[in-house]
Order: C-alpha cells, then sequence, then structure tokens
C-alpha cells in the first residue's frame, strides 16, 4: 500500500471526514451522528495501528517522516513536519484508543446538541494527535493552541452549572502558560534559523544561561497543562464542571500533552538546563504527588477526589522524567503516561455512570451501592486498584519503575525524593479507598440509592478495553516498554553526553 | 511651474478641513464626505510627488486609493442605511453602545 | 522429575477463580465449593510432586514463565520475569498454603452455606469462593517468586484478598460500616509496610544491580563488606514490610479488627498463611540477614515484644475470634523471634504447626459461633426478637458447650492444648525448639520474655475453653446450640490430627525439617533439645491452664458476672481489656493529624490561596479594565481626535527626532 507515505497525516486529519459527514446530517439524527462519530474515531485507530504496524522497535530515530516547507519567516523556517518515535506513538494510540471509548460513554449521557458536541469531539482529536506527532516546533504550537479550543466549547456549553467559570478558567491558565512558551519558540526559531525539533536539536550549542530561561519559558506552559503543584487550580474546576467523555479525555490526554511536552522539548532541547533545574522540578513534583494526595483525601466530590488525584499521579510522572539518567524512570514515566490515561479515564467513566444514575457526586449521599450494583462495584473496585498501583496491575509497574529509577539517579537528592514520593503510594490507597468505602461500601441508608439499575452492557462495553489493558500492562507490559526504549536510549545518551560536558 | 509646496500646501489644507470636519460634525454622511476629503488630499499629494519624481507608482497608487474609497463608500453608505433603519438617527453621538 | 508442574500451583487456583467467576451462578453452592476446593487441591497435588522431586534432587529450580518488566538502558537494566522458584523453602509453604488451604476450602462450603443466609445474601457464596482462589493463587505467587518484586506482587495480592475477605460483609459491623473500615484499616496499615519494603527493594537494587534472590544471596557477602550500612538499611526497612504483613508491633492494630471477616478467613489467611508471610520473607532472606546482627537482634526483639504485648491483650477480651486474634499476633511474634535470632528451621517450624492449630483453632471457633447463631434462631423463633443485640461471639453468652457441640469441644481442646505447648502436641515441639534456640544463640532477653508469653498463651487458652465450653450455658442461645454438619467437621479431625502429630515434623534429634531447609538456607544449627528447658516450659504451661482452672473452671462464671481476673488485676485488666488504648493512641497520634492536615491543606491552602492568587490575578485585571474603560467614550469623534493626536504625535517625532 502506498498509504504509508502520508499516514501520519492520514490519521492526524481523518476526524475530518466525521465533521463533515455530521455537518450534512440534521441536529435531530442524534443516533446517525453518534454512530458517524464513533465509526470515525474507530477507523482512527484503525489507522494509527496501522502506525503500529509499520513502526520499527528498533529505530530510535523518527519514523513516517512528512516534512514540507510551510511559511519560511526571518531566515527560519517553518515546515509541516510530522513523524512518529518511541516518545510518541504509545501517546499517539492512547489518543485514537480513548477517543472511541469517550464517545460510547455519552450514548446516553450527551442528549443536547449531539451534533456540536460530537464535531468538537472530532476536531479535539485532531488537535491531540498532531500534538503527539508535530516535529516542528510552530506546528506544535499551532496543534497546542487548537486542541484547547474544542475543550473550551466542550465545557463551557455540555458542561455543569459551573461551567462558564471553569472553561475560562481552564483556558487563561493554559493560554497564560502558552504565551511563554511562544516566545521562547520565537527566539529559538530565530536564533537557530529553524523551527524543526530534530535540526534544532542536531545544531544544539545554546549557551548555558539562554537554555536556563528557554528551559523556564517551555517548562511553565508545559507545568500548567500537566499540571504541577502550584499551577493546579485549574484541573478541579475544569473537572468537576466537564461532563464525562470531556473529563475522560482531559485527564487520559490532555494533561499527558503537558508531561509529554517536557519530555520532548525541555529534555530534548536543553539537556543542560534540565540538569541543573533537575533537582527542583524533581523536588516540585514530589510536593505535587504529597499534596495532590492529602488534598483528595477530604474531597467530598467525587470528581475533584480523582481530579486531585491527578496531580498526585502526574507527579509521579514528572518525577520519573526528571530522574534523567539512568533511563529506567523514564521509561517508566512514559508508561505511567499511558497507565495514567487507562486507569483515570476508567475512573471518570465509573463517576460518570453513576452520576447518570443518581445526578451526585458527593460520596455522603452514596453508599453501599455495590449490595445493588454488583457489576459496576466490581469493575470499580479494579479500577480503582489498579490506580492505586496494585501489583499484577498497569499503575503498578510504572510506579515502581519511576520510583526505582528516580532512587538510582544521578540527581541530587534523589534518593529521598523517591523516598518521599514513595509515601504517596501509601496517601494513594488511603484516599482512594476511602472513596471505595464511602461509595460502594457500608449499608444503604440512602432510600434514593436502593432502586439502581446495575451496568447496562453497553457501559460494560465502555469499561472493558480499559480493563483489558490494565491487566496487559500490568502482567505483560514488555511490548510496551520495546516500543519506548530505543528512543529514550538516545535520549538518556544526549543528557549522559550534556552531563559529561557540563561537568568540564 | 507651480512649485511643489503649493500642491502639498493645498493638500495640507484639504486634509485638516477634512480632519476637523471628522471630529467636528455629527451626521455621519457629512463625517463620510470629510473622510473622502482626506482621501482625496492625499490623492493630491501622491499625484503631486509623482510628477516631481516622474515617476507613475505614485498616479498609479491614486488608482488604488479611489477604488478602495468607492469600496469603502459602497460599504460605508450600506451600513449608515442600515443603521439609521434600526436607530431611526445617523447621529454619531448617538450610537454609542461601544461606551466601556 | 515433576519441576516443570511447579507454575500449576499458581494456575490452578487461577483456572478455579475464572470457572467460577464466569459460570458459577450456574453452579449451584456444592459446585462452586467443588471447584474451588479442587483447584487448592490440585494446587495442594503439585505440591506434593514438587516436595517429592525435590526429595530426590534438593537444589533449587527456577522454571521460567514469561518476561515481565524488561527496561534496558545504557546505563542499568530492570529485566525481571515471571518465574516460579521451587527449592525447599517455597515448596514448604507451598505445603503449607494449599494444605491447609484446602482443609479450609472444604470447611467454607458448609460454613459459609449458613453465613450467606445468616447474613441474608446467598448470592454472595461465589463471591466468597472467587476471593479464596484469589488469595491461594496470591500467596502461591508470594511464596514462588524467584525475585523480590514477584514476592511483592504477592505480597500486596494477599494483601488485597484480606481487604475483600474482611470486608466480606461490608454492609455489616458497628454502623453497618465496622466491617469495611476494619478493611480498609488492614489495607492501610499493610500499604505502610509495603512502603518498606518498596525502599528495601530500592537498596537492594542499587547494592545489588539486581531483585532475583540468586543474584543478590550470592553476592550479599561481598556487598556487605564494601557497604555494610546498607544491608542494615535494607534489612530494617524490609523489618518494617514484615511488621506489616505479620502483624508485629507497631503495625499489628489491623489484625485484630480483621476478625470481621467470615471466620474461614480468618483461619486461612489471618492466621495459617497471610500473616506468615513476613516470616517467610526474613527466613527466604536469611543471607542478608546473617549478615546484619543489629537488625537481627531489631527482630528478635520486636518479635519477643510482641509475643509478650499481644498475649496480655488476649488474656482480657472475650470475643471468641479477638482472644485467638491476639494470639495470632504473639505467635507470630514467636516466629518472629525465631528468625530474628537466626534460628530460621525454628521460625518455620512453628510456622507449620501454627498454621495447624491455628487453623484448626479458628475453624472450630467458627463452629461454636455458628452452632450459636444456630441455637440464637431457633430462641430466637421462641421468643420474637428479645435478644436483638445477642452477640454469637461473645464468649460471655457461651458455656456448656461441651455437650452440645461433642466433636468441635474435642478438636478446639486438641488444638488448644497444641497452643499452650503441652507434650507431645505439635506446639511442644515447635515452641519448645525456639526456647531451646533462644537460650543456645544467648538471647536472655529475649528467652525470659518467649516464656512470660508461653505462660499467659497456656492461662487465656484455658480461660478461654473453660469460659466456652465448660459449666452451664450462659445464654439461651449457647443452650440450643447445634453440632455442625460433618462437611465443617471432617475438616477439623483431619486439622485435629495434623496438631497432634505435627511436630514429629522436626523431631529433636531428628530435625527433618531442618535438614530439608538446610538446602535453601544455609549455616543453619539444629537446636539442641535441652530438657530442662522442655520442662521448665511445661511446667510454666501448666501452672497456665491451672491458674485458668482455679479462676475459671472451678467455679464457672454466672450470666452476667464480672471476669473474676478484673477483681485481682484491677486497673491492669482494664488495661488489657481495651488493648492498652493504642487504636486510640493512632487515632490521636496518626489519623487525627493527618485529617487536620488535610483539611488545612484543602480549604485554607488550595482554595485560600493557591486558587485564590489565580483568581486574584482575575480580578486584579478586571479592577484595571474596568478603569481603563473609561477611555472609550463612545463618541466617535473623540476617537478620531485621539487618531489625530496620535498622528500628530508619531509625525512630530519622525520630524524632530
Amino acid at each position: 500500500m502506498n498509504l504509508g507515505l502520508h499516514l501520519l497525516s492520514l490519521v492526524t486529519f481523518f476526524p475530518l471526514v466525521g465533521v463533515l459527514v455530521i455537518l450534512f446530517l440534521n441536529d435531530q439524527q442524534k443516533t446517525a451522528i453518534r454512530w458517524t462519530a464513533l465509526l470515525t474515531t474507530l477507523a482512527t485507530f484503525g489507522l494509527s495501528l496501522l502506525v503500529l504496524l509499520q513502526f520499527s522497535t528498533s529505530n530510535p530515530d523518527l519514523q513516517l517522516v512528512e516534512r514540507a516547507t510551510w511559511v519560511n519567516i526571518g531566515g527560519g523556517e517553518i515546515s509541516y513536519f510530522l513523524g512518529v518515535d518511541g516518545l510518541s506513538i504509545l501517546l499517539l494510540l492512547l489518543t485514537t484508543f480513548l477517543t472511541p471509548i469517550a464517545i460510547l460513554s455519552t450514548w446516553d449521557a450527551v442528549q443536547d446538541r449531539v451534533k456540536g458536541f460530537m464535531i468538537f469531539f472530532l476536531l479535539m482529536e485532531i488537535g491531540m494527535s498532531g500534538v503527539f506527532l508535530a516535529q516542528d516546533l510552530v506546528l506544535f504550537f499551532v496543534f497546542w493552541e487548537f486542541s484547547l479550543v474544542p475543550m473550551y466549547f466542550l465545557i463551557g456549553v455540555w458542561g455543569g452549572p459551573r461551567r462558564i467559570y471553569a472553561a475560562i478558567k481552564f483556558f487563561l491558565y493554559t493560554m497564560a502558560g502558552s504565551i511563554l512558551m511562544l516566545v521562547a519558540i520565537l527566539w529559538l526559531g530565530l536564533y537557530q534559523g529553524t523551527f524543526s525539533l530534530p535540526d534544532l536539536i542536531a545544531k544544539g550549542g545554546l549557551p548555558a544561561t539562554t537554555q536556563l530561561w528557554l528551559f523556564l519559558g517551555f517548562a511553565i506552559a508545559f507545568a500548567v497543562k500537566v499540571p504541577l503543584f502550584p499551577l493546579h487550580s485549574w484541573l478541579p474546576d475544569a473537572h468537576v464542571e466537564a461532563p464525562t467523555a470531556g473529563s475522560v479525555i482531559l485527564a487520559g490526554v490532555l494533561l499527558k500533552m503537558g508531561a509529554y511536552g517536557l519530555l520532548r522539548f525541555n529534555l530534548s532541547l536543553f539537556p543542560q538546563a534540565s540538569i541543573q533545574l533537575a533537582p527542583w522540578l524533581a523536588a516540585i513534583a514530589v510536593i505535587g504527588i504529597l499534596y495532590g494526595a492529602a488534598v483528595a483525601f477530604v474531597q467530598k466530590d467525587m470528581k475533584k477526589l480523582v481530579a486531585y488525584s491527578s496531580v498526585s499521579h502526574l507527579g509521579f510522572v514528572v518525577l520519573g522524567l526528571f530522574a534523567l539518567t539512568p533511563s529506567i524512570a523514564i521509561q517508566g514515566s512514559i508508561l505511567q503516561m499511558i497507565n495514567h490515561g487507562v486507569s483515570t479515564g476508567a475512573l471518570f467513566l465509573i463517576v460518570g455512570m453513576i452520576y447518570e444514575r443518581r445526578h451526585t457526586r458527593e460520596m455522603d449521599r452514596l453508599g453501599g451501592i455495590w449490595k445493588v450494583m454488583p457489576v459496576y462495584g466490581a469493575l470499580s473496585l479494579i479500577v480503582i486498584l489498579s490506580s492505586i498501583g496494585l501489583p499484577g496491575m498497569n499503575g503498578f509497574v510504572g510506579e515502581f519503575s519511576i520510583l526505582l529509577g528516580s532512587f538510582l539517579s544521578t540527581v541530587p537528592y534523589s534518593p529521598w525524593f523517591a523516598g518521599i514520593a514513595a509515601l504517596g503510594v501509601i496517601l494513594a490507597a488511603v484516599y482512594l479507598l476511602h472513596m471505595f468505602e464511602k461509595v460502594f461500601l457500608g449499608p444503604l441508608n440512602n432510600p434514593e440509592n436502593a432502586g439502581l439499575k446495575d451496568l447496562r452492557p453497553r457501559e460494560i462495553l465502555t469499561l472493558l478495553p480499559l480493563l483489558v489493558m490494565i491487566f496487559w500492562i500490568g502482567l505483560y507490559p514488555k511490548p510496551f516498554f520495546a516500543l519506548i526504549t530505543p528512543s529514550v536510549a538516545k535520549l538518556a545518551a544526549a543528557l549522559q553526553t550534556a552531563a559529561m560536558t557540563s561537568i568540564h | 511651474m507651480v512649485p511643489l509646496s503649493y500642491y502639498l500646501m493645498l493638500s495640507a489644507v484639504m486634509f485638516f478641513l477634512g480632519v476637523l470636519g471628522v471630529m467636528l460634525r455629527r451626521n455621519a454622511i457629512i463625517i463620510f464626505m470629510s473622510l473622502e476629503l482626506m482621501f482625496n488630499a492625499a490623492n493630491l499629494a501622491f499625484v503631486a510627488f509623482a510628477l516631481y519624481y516622474h515617476s507613475l507608482s505614485g498616479q498609479i497608487f491614486v488608482f488604488f486609493v479611489m477604488t478602495v474609497a468607492a469600496a469603502e463608500v459602497a460599504v460605508g453608505l450600506a451600513l449608515i442605511v442600515a443603521i439609521f433603519r434600526t436607530k431611526h438617527s445617523i447621529n454619531v453621538d448617538q450610537l454609542s453602545s461601544l461606551k466601556g | 522429575m515433576y519441576f516443570n508442574l511447579a507454575p500449576w500451583v499458581i494456575i490452578f487456583p487461577l483456572i478455579g477463580m475464572v470457572v467460577n467467576l464466569l459460570v458459577g451462578k450456574r453452579l449451584g453452592e456444592i459446585g462452586i465449593g467443588a471447584i474451588a476446593s479442587l483447584a487448592a487441591g490440585l494446587s495442594f497435588g503439585v505440591a506434593v510432586l514438587l516436595a517429592f522431586s525435590l526429595a530426590a534432587h534438593p537444589e533449587a529450580v527456577t522454571v521460567q514463565v514469561a518476561e515481565w518488566i524488561p527496561i534496558y538502558t545504557p546505563l542499568g537494566n530492570l529485566a525481571l520475569s515471571w518465574a516460579v522458584r521451587v527449592d525447599t523453602l517455597s515448596v514448604t509453604m507451598m505445603l503449607v498454603v494449599a494444605g491447609v488451604g484446602t482443609l479450609i476450602h472444604i470447611y467454607a462450603i458448609g460454613y459459609m452455606h449458613q453465613d450467606v443466609r445468616h447474613n441474608g445474601d446467598p448470592g454472595r457464596f461465589r463471591r466468597f469462593f472467587v476471593y479464596m482462589n484469589l488469595f491461594i493463587l496470591a500467596m502461591m505467587v508470594l511464596v514462588s517468586a524467584d525475585n523480590y518484586l514477584m514476592t511483592f506482587v504477592g505480597w500486596e495480592g494477599v494483601g488485597l484478598c484480606s481487604y475483600l475477605l474482611i470486608g466480606f460483609w461490608f454492609e455489616k459491623g458497628q454502623d453497618g460500616i465496622g466491617n469495611a473500615k476494619a478493611a480498609k484499616k488492614a489495607f492501610i496499615a499493610n500499604r505502610v509496610g509495603d512502603f518498606g519494603f518498596l525502599i528495601a527493594m530500592f537498596l537492594i537494587f542499587s547494592a545489588f544491580g539486581s531483585l532475583r534472590f540468586e543474584d543478590i544471596f550470592s553476592r550479599a557477602a561481598q556487598v556487605a563488606q564494601a557497604q555494610p550500612g546498607i544491608i542494615l538499611a535494607i534489612t530494617l526497612f524490609m523489618l518494617l514490610a514484615v511488621t506489616g504483613k505479620s502483624a508485629q508491633l507497631p503495625l499489628y492494630v489491623w489484625l485484630p479488627d480483621a476478625m470481621a471477616g467470615p471466620t474461614p478467613v480468618s483461619a486461612l489467611i489471618h492466621a495459617a498463611t497471610m500473616v506468615t508471610a513476613g516470616v517467610y520473607l526474613v527466613a527466604r532472606s536469611n543471607a542478608l540477614y546473617s549478615l546484619a546482627p543489629v537488625a537481627q537482634n531489631t527482630v528478635a526483639w520486636v518479635g519477643a515484644a510482641t509475643a509478650l504485648f499481644a498475649a496480655t491483650i488476649a488474656v482480657a477480651q472475650y470475643d471468641i475470634k479477638k482472644v485467638l486474634a491476639y494470639s495470632t499476633i504473639s505467635q507470630l511474634g514467636f516466629m518472629v523471634a525465631a528468625v530474628g535470632m537466626g534460628a530460621f528451621a525454628a521460625g518455620m517450624f512453628h510456622l507449620v504447626t501454627h498454621a495447624f492449630f491455628k487453623g484448626l483453632l479458628f475453624l472450630s471457633a467458627g463452629s461454636v459461633i455458628q452452632g450459636v447463631e444456630h441455637g440464637e434462631k431457633h430462641t430466637g423463633a421462641a421468643h420474637g426478637s428479645a435478644e436483638a443485640s445477642f452477640d454469637p461471639q461473645d464468649m460471655r453468652n457461651m458455656g456448656g458447650l461441651r455437650s452440645r457441640m461433642k466433636v468441635t469441644f474435642w478438636v478446639y481442646l486438641a488444638g488448644a492444648l497444641a497452643l499452650a505447648g503441652i507434650f507431645p502436641l505439635a506446639g511442644f515441639f515447635s515452641k519448645d525448639e525456639i526456647l531451646a534456640e533462644a537460650m543456645q544463640l544467648n538471647q536472655p532477653g529475649v528467652l525470659v520474655f518467649l516464656v512470660l508469653a508461653a505462660f499467659l498463651t497456656a492461662f487465656y487458652m484455658g480461660r478461654q475453653v473453660f469460659m466456652v465450653f465448660f459449666g452451664k450455658a450462659r445464654s439461651d442461645p449457647a443452650a440450643h446450640a447445634q453440632e455442625n454438619p460433618p462437611l465443617m467437621t471432617l475438616p477439623l479431625v483431619a486439622l485435629a490430627v495434623l496438631s497432634v502429630i505435627g511436630g514429629a515434623l522436626n523431631l529433636p534429634g531428628v530435625h527433618t525439617l531442618e535438614t530439608w531447609l538446610e538446602h535453601t538456607i544455609g549455616g543453619l544449627q539444629p537446636a539442641e533439645f535441652i530438657l530442662p528447658l522442655a520442662l521448665l516450659a511445661l511446667a510454666v504451661a501448666l501452672l497456665g491452664i491451672f491458674l485458668a482452672w482455679s479462676l475459671y473452671g472451678r467455679s464457672p462464671l454466672k450470666h452476667g458476672q464480672v471476669d473474676p481476673l478484673s477483681k485481682t488485676l484491677g486497673p491492669v485488666f482494664r488495661g488489657m481489656e481495651r488493648k492498652w488504648w493504642v487504636d486510640e493512641f493512632y487515632g490521636k497520634l496518626v489519623i487525627g493529624p493527618y485529617h487536620a492536615l488535610a483539611g488545612l491543606l484543602a480549604q485554607p491552602v488550595d482554595q485560600g490561596v493557591i486558587d485564590a492568587a489565580g483568581n486574584g490575578l482575575g480580578t486584579l485585571t478586571q479592577g484595571l479594565s474596568a478603569w481603563l474603560r473609561r477611555v472609550q467614550t463612545g463618541f466617535v469623534r473623540s476617537y478620531a481626535l485621539a487618531v489625530l493626536a496620535g498622528g500628530v504625535v508619531i509625525l512630530a517625532y519622525i520630524i524632530f527626532r
């Protein structure tokens, strides 16, 4: 097949086909609209599997590259430049995997303005795939900002009672960070004469102070997105107000864009600054782990609890990234991004399912649900345990490699960071089991909960792929590591060289 | 031959009259005409310079300006008509919806 | 040679679990129970075959199953496999787990049949056996691992099963949430221990570059020479894990609450197998502990202190299962003290015999409870709901069950005597071996603690037997108690036989178990049989029983009478009864402050500072804009004036610069 030439563009822009079809449908043809969106995203997932098929695990460099000059400005060349490597392939797959699941979860939940909802959802998939595939800074920035807009509307139109506040907060926080990144991108591109990431990495040679400033420019943008403590306060509001599918994508993919950015841009472009600032970022990450866990524990709203748990979990990811060498932790971090997408995505689906039935997420008004909804209870338990990081499930593999990697890391104080972060493992059990107890265990005191119906087959189908991933990654993560390893090894070698040169 | 400065003087006077018209009159149509006056002042300066430098660019530019002015008048008058229909007035002081 | 069968010890329970999960609903109770028991039994069969193979070929064999975590980096690899390690130590554990496990599965068919009806949800019968098979699976993973991380998988896996089974009746217990809270407490206390395990693994990996047992133990001495501190750190952090899982000071608090689970669970998980995982871990890591005398001493002292401490609490409990729970903690203290002193074989020996007699005691206690429950139903039908708050586990409500539940009484007696260490029952030999080792290894302090604990053990077991079985019934349900069906009593008899003859495993002078374990644990010294010490231990035990008889046997407790011991001991008894206020202490010291801190972070800090900072920036901008908006007058002509002024300024700048 000659498709291979433009496979990445095809994956990225395929959802446009669905958008086009939906535009011709009447807003009242809800089922048709839903099926179109679902089939489009499934096809996109199929295409991304085709990418996986063509992807060579032995090659650490960018693959399936597509490159064309786009604009020449002030001596800097901006190109349309897509490529995939070990750092991004899993995230691309995560995006195309979660989107159909999220759409399936809206089947009953979204009845209002289905047409607009699905169009925004498909547009968002374009933005997200683009972010993970773009290898040109400007193109990356375009996709980065583009992915913001559909989410803004998903929260602002289909959200809860305080949706406008949450949507604007989400937008402004991210934008404020992005501005700094834009300045850094422009400076870097004009200084080096190119905006292409591989060329920039190859050129290198930035003075240490410059690296530091540019690093901060990028890092703040990404830290807002991750979100790192103390820039996280948009996240609970956005999650609480967003519709379930929006939360799934927000937690599952959008947050990963921040962590991915740190990995792809900060570590690759500014190795010296990374080494210099690694202890600081790791410390912030550790604070975030403990802080998120403690704050999650006292939340009364299930969604807020899960939102703060994301702050804690993403802390692990960032800690792993800035453990630098040996790159066990970085590999763990990449896997943990996938794990968090799967587990937290599933958690939000679960919260959504109970919300659809009871129209409340207040844990005090729930309780004893397991008795009336046994299947729901069992599946929720599995997801919660995976989020706790129980061995044999996905979370553990990631968390353990991150903690072990940062324990061994050469970054100053990192064994202490790892040791303190390991306390987060205890605290995760505290807040998640607290939630499980409040919602599922105990007697059925509230008569409103007595008549709840157990999960419908469609809902089980929504969760099933995620459950499969939970156990697959937990029990046999080898194929996943095989995809990651070569590219990370290359990155680690670059960091190693940078460390050597910065000593001399 | 008339010196360049005469032309420029005339152009400046025309421009200034236009400015005063825009700033002092309240009728949107008059303001519009004052705007045209300013355009023409600019055109006059263009033509004068073209003659002075023996270059055609200035003359060509005048054509551009006139085209744009024509287009602008078409749009502007349409706007004024539309405003008059809804507000029953073309007094610009009464059109202050954009007041902060 | 059957070594290749080794993975099946894990696979059989897995199959049983999956079958029951998928088609259990159609099988009926007998079918479900049969499949689950068969799964455990087949697992036991495989373990027996492995034991035979090892008898012929005692060298450890590792069977690779699959690669698990392969992280290769230029500066170090983390490469681990799913692999089953077959050696004398792991097979000993497998035999105990699957053997006792199978008996308990069979017993549970009968027990749960009644229990699910008593608690009003027969649908949960299947769930119980799914959990039980999952537990056998996890426990097998734990004991058969060939690296620490896989051990950890089993370690947390059994913790999960413990969580699920303690909270099996999650809508029951105090205020309806008591059981669920007990389950959470168990999981979190264990997680604190697991934190120690994690750190120990990090330290091991940083010192040895591997988590595989073989790599670590073969190079332990070398590393100890280079970095003596690291071995100490490893072993101490591992001790934290042990105190969590094996319910030692200071993390033991979860085990008494864990009695909220159905009784077969208490027998299997919280007495016979899971809680001994800590002892197994120390025995498994013997190569490391032998190199860190300080850690060894610490372990021994933790064990000895726990043994005595828990025994004092057991003396003053009224709940039949709580007595056994504290007794378990105390006996685990014996084992931990043994392995801490370096007497690994003695510790393992006690582990095995304890699995027999404590499993037996719990199961018989379950039999007693159901007998009384049966009586309760009987009388409840006669009297209406007169005694709504009747507690079928409270020993003050029992008495005189000897004649009504004959089989249960005799097996209970066997178990109690074995636990008290009466010659020639299993407990006598295993406990005596630990005491002898303490003497031989020159640990007089530990010895004194353990002997005192042994005295208390005999006393509280005597108290329990007299209170439950002797005298007259102190309540109507007890008077109408009924013996249980053979499905439940037969496993009891089997375990009773094991409790009686279990000592033969490692008779003084023969040391079968010791020789067997020596293939895996190097440097074992068989304990000498010290006759005076053995006689002393026996005398102490008899004294304890005599004292119990004089207080509770000679003049049996009457209905509503206060415990005679409380008169003699006064406030000390009250302390023991209230468990020395340890739970309250933790509540004040740990749980309360964490709640307060989390509340502080969530409201004043997160909402009041961090979120407010963001929103404050927004408000500031709004204020600024509100001020600036006045510039927009809405008069087109003033805008034009501004444009003109701007133009003039720019022109002026260009001209006059």
